[in-house]
């Protein structure tokens, strides 16, 4: 005792600091913390935790040792353009070159970081292919066309951080890549260089993206309109609004689907005929219309009568309210539900496969059916729901971004 | 932050314009030649995953089979392109909208003539090959007759004849049986692959075939009996009577060329031969063709491009194929040796 | 100026300035013939797509008559609830499908609402790995494609169970093979008509019970055990007449092994199983979300004043957390039901013989796909409708009646 430090001098030390006990912080702390906090979520964590490890040991020692991946290796092609021919893939990479260079410029020049976000995964999205291809055998040129789209992205999206385009430009830039597209791929016709490649040959991820972006740019005009005319004074256009959306919203996708496919013939004159691929984008589109304008009904109800109100008293009749005052805001508030809206239009394009169009899971299929491959469903069933969940996931997280970046529900 | 103003929605407006107009067909008054002459191309209802008949061969993208080479024949005949055809492939379930809605021109899917069809949705062409409803059962379980099938599982494909006749038959016979019923080929013969059922149901030439593309077709035995007529032919639908000709005579032509001993390869030593019925055949007199809206050699350019109706035959089904099913002495054969193929003459 | 009668106009023409307005700007004339307008470009666009349907169903031979609901259909759907031949009617053979659509929807509305409470009340929990569970289950089955989901179980999971004569036996005799899995028929006995009754009686006096010990609490008296009173008579009366009956009230058919199949009994075939069980595990991702959703929006000051008037952790659960919950689960919880129904559908790709799959082998026998189809998407729509009333009755049930 008299060798106490403390004692011995006048000046008090100190006391030597103590140490947090070990099981409270690093990572046994955080261990028992998280796991094992009481008698019965030790159990618990143990029990689901050698589980989870048996699970994910099975599934690694499958897919490394037992799984046939040629089935997905030999079929590329296929799985990702369908039957589109050879010679005039580079179309598709100058589509996809063009929309690399749009989606720079649009991340560079805004400064909302979830469409940079965007402009990142695409950057991986496609080195992502070019390795799928060079995997599978496809040919160099195609990876490199790959990763030279994706240095385009990176590449329009610094450029354009250093020299802001105007959003004027960006829209026009859009449009044109939206026309060129839609013009590379389909073709102008035999006789020009861009002999025209027929809408039922193509397939796979390239139809399930077209389906989804023709999907979504079409529904989505479409939507508002509906929304808007179902609040309307004019009960006849309420009236017409109302039914439209109540009865489509009230039947499965795939009985649209079919009556699309072969109503649409049908109810035309004799002799116009409507392609395949024309009529599912037809039929998605009206579904998707309806619940778009749900959403966007949602917003219009949150606007507060106080914004129609200042509109009226400076002299704006009804539709210029509408359209400058309302809509902006209430699109606005309606974007989370309305991105989330189109990711599952991206997933229901599986859909068209039963109406015989060849997208990815169609592609799947048919790969499914040539007796070489007997037995490797679960390869390819895996894959087409790997493809689909990055999209989907990344999506949804560029959409979570966006949202809390635009503060909405916070102001 | 973006504004989303007006300017925003007319991308989606403009592509829905192009869209429409790039890939629509300009309209024209109705009749089926007329709308295939302006397309360029024969718009065909297939199977699509019946060897035999219909199968695409996925790494060349080529159909083959009975049924597609008859497409091919009549593209050209119409168009005096062979390859001028594109290729639908249907399932069972949609060949009534698709021929209705006019959605393909003619379709060559293994269809059954029945008169509920012919009176419902189309119009038959002559019968392409006369089949019967077979049932195949797994070797192992040692079953012979169709009364031995009490209490199984049997698999058939949804909307086809095959499916009314199984249970009519069965009804019949008093065989209690669950049907195991798919939409698609490859789903039903998937399932009675893995064992869901016993038994798989429908046209002995479509068992044939498919199971030449199983991973043991030893394995599986097609029963000797026969529980329906099938005729299997072309469709097209109703009221065009012009191109429902076409049909016919394409078909009728192949089956008369065979008949005569003119094939795809010695047809060049028929040109200017004497005989009347092969001048008339050949075009070089007469104008059958013009009376069919077709050019005078028509049968020359169908004879050429897929030969006549024994070469048809013989790729599909012939002694060197996988699924070789006999033809010799069989309903198939020509009439002149006892079969049903029986061309009524050109003139 | 403020002193003067500010002159109200009357109506929109005219008022106190004595100037009229013409009528191309009347906002009331316009309004009329805005709509007059606008109905007759709709009548317009209609009527020309329907001369044109017309016109084609002539020249095809398609006639939009309803006389084919009569005729004999000649198939039989794979599987029905009541009993069907070929030589029903087409009509009766779309009610097979249309019982087939509700059964599939009732089962897998429960089966997803259980599951996707568990998930949810999973992602709230404090354990690391039971959370990360639960969040990988729900972006996982959220985020791949619904079909691909039903292909992946009914082919990869269900088909390839055990083939029928290597089916795997539970207790209570009980199989689960490839053919599907069967269970022990209950059937009543002619004299267990008793035994049911007496269950019927059991618990309208549970609930009754239970009922009034409830609002016993409520106004302060003691429940007299009632609760316990209501669980026993629940329990022992069935017990007490079960034995009583003599061999038993219930009388079981016992799956048997035939040359083929398993038969007797209960069955559920594979395409039933992997058509609920699909449904349910993607429609339970959404609902874990909407259930946890429902629950982190109770504010937080609601749970701690609870606690200090001293509610144990169920009841603070059960008498704050729940009812406010609940008010914002159950809207977007009824769009998920709907969208099971709908789902259902998809049973087209897996061989189940829901309407839809009847309705495109009826449309393709009797060469009628128009009016198949839209009596079909009626049938969807009379569901949904249908549906939707019943949540929102109980939508209204669970509303807090605010003073």
């Amino acid at each position: 005792m008299s060798d106490d430090p403390q004692m011995t001098t006048g000046t008090p030390q100190p006391a030597e600091e103590l140490r947090p006990p070990a099981t409270e912080v690093g990572v046994l702390g955080w261990l028992n913390h998280n796991l094992f906090s009481s008698k019965l979520n030790g159990i618990l964590s143990i029990v689901l935790g050698v589980i989870v490890a048996l699970v994910i040991w099975g599934l690694a020692q499958w897919a490394v040792l037992d799984a046939r991946w040629d089935v997905i290796t030999d079929n590329m092609r296929l799985f990702l353009v369908g039957r589109y021919p050879p010679e005039e893939i580079w179309r598709v990479w100058l589509t996809l070159t063009l929309l690399s260079a749009t989606t720079g410029l649009s991340a560079g020049s805004s400064g909302i970081g979830s469409v940079r976000m965007l402009a990142i995964m695409l950057t991986a999205g496609q080195l992502m292919l070019a390795a799928l291809i060079l995997v599978s055998g496809l040919g160099i040129v195609a990876s490199l066309a790959l990763v030279f789209g994706a240095g385009v992205v990176y590449a329009t999206m610094l450029a354009a951080q250093r020299y802001p385009v105007r959003r004027l430009w960006i829209s026009l830039g859009w449009l044109a890549t939206t026309i060129a597209g839609v013009l590379l791929l389909a073709g102008l016709g035999d006789a020009t260089p861009l002999p025209s490649v027929s809408t039922n040959i193509w397939g796979g991820l390239l139809l399930t993206m077209v389906l989804s972006v023709a999907g979504i740019l079409l529904s989505f005009p479409l939507g508002v309109a509906l929304a808007v005319g179902r609040r309307s004074r004019l009960p006849v256009v309420r009236v017409v609004s109302t039914t439209y959306i109540e009865l489509i919203r009230a039947v499965p996708l795939i009985t649209v689907l079919f009556m699309a496919q072969f109503l649409f013939p049908l109810v035309l004159p004799e002799g116009l005929r409507i392609d395949n691929v024309i009529r599912a984008i037809g039929g998605i589109t009206l579904f998707s219309a309806a619940y778009v304008a749900e959403n966007v009904r949602g917003g219009l109800q949150a606007i507060p009568t106080g914004q129609h109100e200042a509109a009226f008293a400076i002299g704006l009749r009804t539709w210029q309210t509408t359209v400058f005052i309302v809509l902006p805001q209430a699109l606005r508030i309606t974007i989370p539900a309305n991105v989330g809206l189109f990711i599952s239009l991206l997933k229901d394009t599986t859909l068209a496969y039963i109406i015989g169009l060849l997208e990815i899971l169609g592609i799947g299929r048919a790969v499914l059916a040539n007796p070489d491959y007997l037995g490797t469903q679960f390869e390819v069933y895996l894959f087409v729901a790997v493809v689909f969940f990055v999209l989907s996931y990344t999506l949804s997280q560029a959409s979570y971004r966006l949202e809390k970046e635009l503060g909405i529900g916070e102001r | 932050m973006e504004e989303f103003t007006l300017k925003k929605l007319v991308p989606g407006l403009v592509i829905g314009a192009l869209a429409l107009t790039s890939t629509a067909v300009a309209a024209q008054g109705g009749d089926t030649l007329s709308g295939v002459q302006e397309r360029g191309q024969v718009v065909c209802g297939v199977n699509g995953g019946l060897p035999g008949m219909s199968v695409l061969d996925e790494a060349t993208g080529v159909f083959e089979g009975m049924d597609a080479d008859y497409c091919r024949a009549i593209a050209a005949a119409a168009l005096g392109d062979p390859e001028a055809v594109q290729y639908a492939p249907l399932t069972a379930d949609q060949r009534a909208t698709a021929i209705q809605g006019g959605e393909v021109d003619v379709i060559f899917r293994n269809t059954t003539h029945t008169l509920s069809r012919d009176s419902a949705w189309g119009d038959f062409g002559p019968t392409i090959f006369y089949d019967g409803q077979g049932m195949m059962v797994r070797q192992d379980l040692g079953v012979t007759t169709l009364e031995e099938l009490d209490g199984a599982s049997i698999c058939v494909t949804s909307g086809t004849t095959t499916e009314l006749n199984l249970a009519d038959q069965m009804s019949f016979l008093g065989v209690e049986y669950t049907p195991v019923v798919a939409a698609e080929i490859d789903t039903v013969y998937g399932q009675y692959e893995e064992g869901r059922c016993d038994a798989v149901t429908s046209d002995k030439s479509q068992l044939a075939g498919r199971r030449s593309s199983f991973a043991d077709p030893d394995a599986h035995v097609i029963l000797d009996v026969t529980m329906s007529k099938e005729p299997l032919a072309p469709v097209v639908a109703s009221g065009d009577n012009q191109w429902a000709d076409i049909v016919r005579w394409v078909v009728y032509a192949t089956i008369e060329a065979e008949e005569l001993g003119i094939t795809s390869a010695n047809i060049g030593e028929f040109a200017g031969s004497e005989s009347p019925v092969v001048q008339r055949l050949l075009g070089e007199s007469g104008e059958l063709g013009a009376a069919l809206g077709l050019s005078n050699d028509f049968v020359v350019n169908v004879i050429s491009a897929v030969g006549n109706y024994g070469e048809i035959y013989d790729r599909a089904f012939g002694p060197e194929t996988t699924i070789a099913l006999p033809r010799e002495g069989t309903v198939n054969d020509l009439w002149t040796n006892g079969g049903l193929m029986y061309s009524p003459p050109l003139r | 100026m403020a002193d003067e009668p500010s002159d109200a106009p009357k109506g929109a023409s005219g008022g106190s300035t004595g100037a009229s307005i013409p009528f191309y700007r009347d906002v009331r004339v316009l309004a009329v013939i805005t709509q007059i307008v606008f109905l007759a470009i709709v009548l317009l666009v209609l009527g020309w797509l329907l001369n044109n349907l017309i016109t084609n169903s002539e020249t095809r031979g398609i006639s939009t008559s309803l006389t084919w609901l009569d005729q004999r259909a000649g198939f039989e759907p794979a599987e029905s609830v009541i009993p069907y031949t070929p030589d029903d009617t087409y009509a009766r053979a779309l009610l097979v499908g249309l019982l087939n659509t509700v059964m599939v929807s009732i089962v897998g509305i429960f089966l997803a609402t259980v599951l996707g409470l568990i998930v949810g009340v999973a992602r709230l929990s404090s354990n690391w790995l039971v959370n990360k569970i639960a969040l990988t289950y729900v972006e996982i089955f959220r985020n791949t494609p619904l079909l691909v989901q039903l292909l992946v179980i009914y082919f990869v999971v269900f088909l390839q169970m055990p083939g029928v004569r290597d089916a795997i036996v539970l207790p209570l005799e009980m199989y689960l093979s490839q053919r599907g899995f069967y269970m022990p028929r209950p059937e009543v006995a002619p004299d267990g008509a008793i035994w049911l009754v007496s269950v019927i009686i059991a618990v309208v006096a549970f609930f009754s019970l239970w009922y009034l010990a409830g609002r016993r609490e409520d106004e302060g008296r003691p429940t007299m055990g009632l609760r316990w009173i209501a669980s026993a008579i629940l329990i022992g009366l069935p017990l007490l007449v079960w034995f009583l009956i003599p061999g038993g009230p219930l009388a079981f058919e016992n799956p048997e092994l035939g040359t083929f199949n398993l038969s007797g009994g209960l069955r559920f075939t594979p395409e039933f199983l992997a058509l609920t069980v699909g449904l349910a595990l993607f429609t339970a991702a959404f609902i874990a979300e909407i259930i946890r959703g429902g629950i982190q929006a109770v504010s937080k000051g609601q749970l701690e004043a609870a606690r200090t008037i001293g509610l144990k952790e169920g009841e603070v659960l059960r008498l704050v957390v729940l009812p406010q919950a609940l008010r914002i689960i159950i809207p977007p919880l009824t769009s998920q039901y709907l969208n099971l129904i709908k789902n259902s559908s998809l049973a087209l790709a897996i061989g189940y013989a829901d309407i839809f799959n009847v309705s495109r082998t009826v449309s393709e026998q009797t060469g009628q796909p128009v009016a198949v189809l839209v009596i079909v998407m009626a049938v969807y729509l009379i569901v949904s409708l249908g549906t939707s009333v019943l949540m929102n009755i109980y939508n209204r049930m669970v509303q807090i009646h605010e003073r």
